[in-house]
């Protein structure tokens, strides 16, 4: 139903000339008893290719982000590298801090999940500028 | 066939006047619309602060002050060159609360708590007032006097004197085994 739901999503709001991601391939996340099943190489390179598109709007990164988050793993660095620098295309700063709270709330209870990331995507952070929610102090309620 | 001719003319009879109910209530309706409350507009995209939608469909500030208007111009620039405050009041216009702000505990289970022993005490003086109003007289075979009477006469029956009730008396000591 979910898949569907993509299907719909994707297919209906946006415009037919670009090549549109394939959301409706087999997710790693899921194990479905036929079909080819998706590697997390190629489900990782499928979501860096798609942030990584030069002229994504603001609509494609929500959407992007949103169905990332709502898929049950922590995205890998590389892909929130790309979805950062999305966002730096887009001139959107508090999305990008967004992100990374997001990044932190999805890892739960695996409390190491977090400070690994951050530690992947430093140099990420340091070169746009982006502060983390605890640099700017936001960590806390 | 008398007494349904005189129902269905009595039913018709009804629906006449219950016909002429219904104008006159829906006038009245119309006439005093406007006790509705402001809807939220559900045709345009809206604000939500959930864990699991980290960008919502707008931002949070629609209206732009000067000051903000040309925040979002620097933004445009290097980050690096923007302040913490900056970078924090730019988090402020685009998001209502943080993570944190959302995962904050609400202490409504001091209140669910609270309800529930506050209608549990209630329920017990209901109790109590229903022992003195509502209960019946106490019955006077309750009485210890009149157990007393009522185990002596089993005794004397011999009331299961197997294994049973007189079983447990000795008989020839005047008391319980």
């Amino acid at each position: 139903m979910f898949r569907a739901a993509l299907r719909l999503s994707v297919s209906g709001a946006r415009s037919l000339t670009r090549s549109r991601p394939q959301y409706t391939a087999s997710v790693a996340a899921r194990s479905y008893s036929h079909g080819k099943q998706e590697t997390d190489e190629e489900f990782d390179a499928r979501w860096v290719t798609y942030f990584n598109k030069p002229d994504i709007d603001a609509w494609e990164l929500r959407k992007g982000m949103n169905t990332l988050i709502g898929y049950d793993l922590v995205p890998e660095p590389k892909i929130l590298e790309a979805a950062l620098r999305a966002c730096r295309r887009l001139n959107d700063l508090a999305s990008a801090i967004r992100i990374l709270e997001a990044v932190k709330d999805k890892s739960g209870p695996h409390k190491e999940i977090y400070p690994y990331v951050l530690q992947e995507l430093r140099p990420t952070l340091s070169e746009l500028g982006i502060p983390t929610p605890e640099e700017l102090g936001i960590d806390k309620a | 066939m008398e007494m349904l001719h005189l129902t269905a003319g009595r039913v018709a009879g009804l629906l006449s006047r219950r016909g002429v109910a219904v104008f006159s209530t829906s006038g009245v309706k119309m006439a005093s619309h406007g006790g509705v409350t402001e809807q939220t507009d559900m045709s345009v995209p809206l604000y939500c602060d959930r864990l699991d939608t980290p960008l919502p469909d707008r931002p949070y500030k629609d209206t732009l002050s000067a000051a903000d208007k040309s925040l979002k111009q620097k933004e445009k620039g290097p980050w690096n060159s923007l302040s913490k405050e900056e970078k924090l009041a730019l988090y402020r216009i685009m998001f209502n609360e943080t993570y944190a702000e959302m995962k904050k505990p609400t202490g409504e289970w001091k209140t669910v708590l609270g309800g529930i022993f506050f209608f549990i005490g209630f329920t017990g003086l209901v109790v109590l007032w229903q022992r003195y109003y509502v209960y019946p007289p106490h019955p006077r075979t309750l009485d210890d006097e009149w157990q007393a009477m009522q185990v002596k006469r089993m005794l004397d029956m011999r009331v299961n004197p197997v294994e049973g009730f007189s079983a447990k008396w000795d008989y020839e000591k005047g008391q319980w085994k």
